[in-house]
């Protein structure tokens, strides 16, 4: 097992090397002077020349490289003398464009996402699976046909619509949930307060997510009731109930949870339209703004920060796997 | 002998888009204790349908069935046709038991051998944990899986084919049923490993004073271990006799195609006698007799009945009886020589 995750942890050091080389070398490619865009209308060349070299875009871009890598273990002092400013380690760069140090706006901005991510899979996970298991239970019959016109009506509708809608409607006009005004507030301080803020986001979210999974667990629910081992367990006797509830939906879950790992993962790297239509300063809206106005190092550090989420995830994701199914074994 | 298991006039068919398939057509068959019956056809006959019924492993609504199945439950015959839902799960894996084709695919991936024994007796005995894994060592003990104390803690994976059909087997009998369903049990596995759970079959009955009702379209497996013989066409039994009987001297056409088709080693060079033609469509069956399209010797048949009326089951000896137009001494002569010829 230590083993493994050693593997592991080496495969992971150098993909996270080659995404940030990519992303690293995308940007310096990019017909723009960075240092040009460090500074605002009353701009004038000594400035630029200035913030060019104490943001070391003077030096050669292996050399920035280099210095964006070892600022990640060490930290980061930039420019020298009185004007000089750092950021501590783990330094994923400065933006110019905040004035603030990269990394003390991913820990700003990660528990909006988190918090969003882990809200909605709950919510879609209950929804998804219960609706597939009801969908399967009464195949074909009035609890089916429903399930199935709501997983039409939700992958259908992208979430700009969803949201907008339940914007409108819930807050605006129903007046069901109050429009925060307050900002996020920490499950901890406020969960009331907490929930307020998420549940429209949480549902936006969850709402596209279930479809996929009432129709995967509906599908691999009624596959599986026509294997040969669930006919083995009806002729020792076993009731219908057992049948379905203990063989039947255990041969489910083990794909079910690879499932919702990596959706996981993929919504941690920034939920970016609900995020925005929610106004919520989270990973996705900060990924955004960031490509928007060239902010490379904040750029640079979401993308790398997904990338260990979804390399994390995956690790996570294969271990569960090992443990849900005997015949896979982790070498 | 004690009877365990009387079928009567069973009718099963299912409804389709097309109309109904007739999967099995007034089957009247008797198992009886210490006993091996064999029912042989080929795929579609309906001979899995028959066994199917017997377990009432139909789905609810799909099959409709009549006749009547009795069955023994320790002394008292019940109707499994007519009984509930919750009767009939009462009668499964205990009373009657059920071995499948695949053993591949037969046990759950996911839950530890020992467990999955252990089921079947904790459905019939609910509470008894400790009991339960007891008799689960002893069963696979008793099947010939060594080290049965370590074996029961692994997944099925873990064993082989054949290993895994002893498994199934010593799931059959956690509950000692009176009679075991062997639905094609060694169609899976190596012509060795098909021995061994031949013969393993044949000493457990002899334990557990079980009848066995044999499903299969080996011809070898039937001779090697059954003492009566149906043979099924298009959901009808064609002939029905004594293992002896049926080999040395066929009465149904059929029967000696299934005979003459079985490859020989002296027959040097020579192409496989397969029966012509195809079974017939079990939602369309003809009107005459089911297997006159492919017969060979319809022309021996004095009446032109073949094509217009099916023949009934009868036969001089009542141990013996097979349904044909022909004449039944004519048929004896005429296969018996047939017979001699393919052997020489």
């Amino acid at each position: 097992m230590l083993k493994f995750i050693g593997r592991r942890a080496i495969f992971a050091g150098f993909t996270i090397l080659i995404v940030s080389a990519v992303v690293f070398g995308i940007f310096s490619l990019l017909p723009f002077d960075p240092a040009a865009l460090t500074c605002g209308q009353r701009c004038t060349d000594q400035i630029v020349e200035a913030n060019r070299i104490r943001l070391g875009f003077d030096k050669p871009i292996y050399e920035q490289y280099w210095l964006f890598l070892s600022g990640i273990f060490l930290g980061r002092t930039y420019g020298s003398g009185s004007s000089a400013f750092s950021c501590p380690a783990p330094s994923f760069g400065y933006s110019f464009n905040e004035n603030a140090c990269v990394t003390n706006m991913l820990v700003e901005a990660l528990p909006i996402t988190i918090s969003l991510a882990i809200g909605a899979l709950l919510l879609w996970l209950t929804v998804g699976i219960g609706l597939g298991i009801v969908a399967a239970k009464f195949k074909n019959r009035w609890p089916d046909t429903s399930s199935s016109v709501f997983v039409l009506l939700a992958t259908s509708l992208p979430t700009f619509v969803t949201g907008l809608a339940l914007l409108i409607w819930v807050t605006i006009k129903w007046k069901l949930v109050p429009l925060s005004l307050s900002g996020y507030v920490s499950i901890f301080d406020n969960p009331f307060g907490f929930f307020q803020y998420f549940i429209l986001p949480w549902i936006t979210l969850a709402i596209a997510y279930a479809a996929i999974y009432t129709r995967f667990t509906r599908a691999a629910l009624l596959e599986t009731l026509g294997e040969d081992y669930i006919r083995t367990a009806r002729a020792k006797g076993v009731g219908e109930r057992v049948v379905f509830f203990k063989h039947t939906l255990r041969a489910v879950l083990a794909p079910l949870i690879t499932m919702a790992g990596l959706d996981f993962a993929g919504l941690i790297g920034g939920a970016i339209i609900t995020e925005t239509i929610f106004n919520l300063p989270g990973l996705g809206r900060l990924t955004l703004r960031s490509v928007y106005e060239f902010d490379l190092s904040v750029v640079l550090a979401t993308t790398i920060l997904a990338a260990v989420v979804v390399i994390v995830m995956n690790l996570i994701v294969d271990m569960l796997y090992a443990v849900l199914d005997p015949r896979v074994r982790i070498t | 002998m004690s009877e365990l298991l009387r079928i009567e006039d069973l009718h099963v068919s299912f409804k389709t888009d097309d109309g109904a398939v007739r999967a099995v057509d007034g089957v009247s068959l008797t198992l009886n204790a210490g006993e091996t019956v064999a029912i042989v056809g080929e795929s579609g006959s309906g001979k899995t349908v028959t066994s199917l019924s017997v377990m009432g492993l139909h789905k609810k609504g799909s099959a409709q069935i009549s006749g009547s199945i009795s069955l023994n439950d320790g002394g008292t015959f019940k109707d499994v046709v007519s009984l509930n839902d919750d009767q009939i799960r009462d009668i499964r894996g205990r009373a009657v038991a059920m071995i499948f084709q695949d053993p591949m695919s037969s046990l759950h991936p996911y839950y530890k051998i020992g467990n999955q024994l252990a089921e079947a007796y904790l459905v019939h005995n609910p509470g008894k944990k400790k009991a339960a894994m007891a008799r689960a060592i002893e069963m696979l003990d008793l099947v010939g899986i060594p080290e049965p104390a370590k074996r029961a803690v692994e997944f099925p994976h873990q064993f082989s084919g054949g290993m895994r059909q002893r498994v199934m087997i010593a799931m059959a009998l956690m509950n000692s049923p009176q009679i075991l369903i062997a639905d094609e049990p060694t169609t899976a596995l190596d012509v060795t490993v098909q021995a061994q759970i031949l013969a393993l079959l044949s000493k457990l009955k002899k334990e557990f004073n079980m009848g066995i009702l044999l499903i299969t379209h080996d011809l070898g497996v039937v001779a090697q271990v059954a003492d009566r013989v149906n043979v099924m066409y298009a959901g009808r039994i064609v002939e029905e006799g004594a293992v002896d009987d049926l080999f040395y001297s066929p009465l149904a056409p059929y029967t000696l195609g299934l005979l003459k088709s079985v490859p020989r080693v002296t027959s040097k060079n020579e192409r496989l006698k397969a029966i012509p033609g195809q079974p017939p469509s079990l939602i369309n069956l003809p009107v005459g007799c089911p297997f006159a399209p492919r017969c060979e010797y319809k022309q021996h048949s004095s009446e032109a009945g073949c094509n217009t009326t099916k023949p009934a089951l009868t036969g001089t000896s009542p141990t013996h009886r097979s349904r044909c137009h022909i004449p039944e001494s004519l048929r004896h002569d005429l296969f018996a020589k047939e017979l001699r010829e393919l052997q020489s």
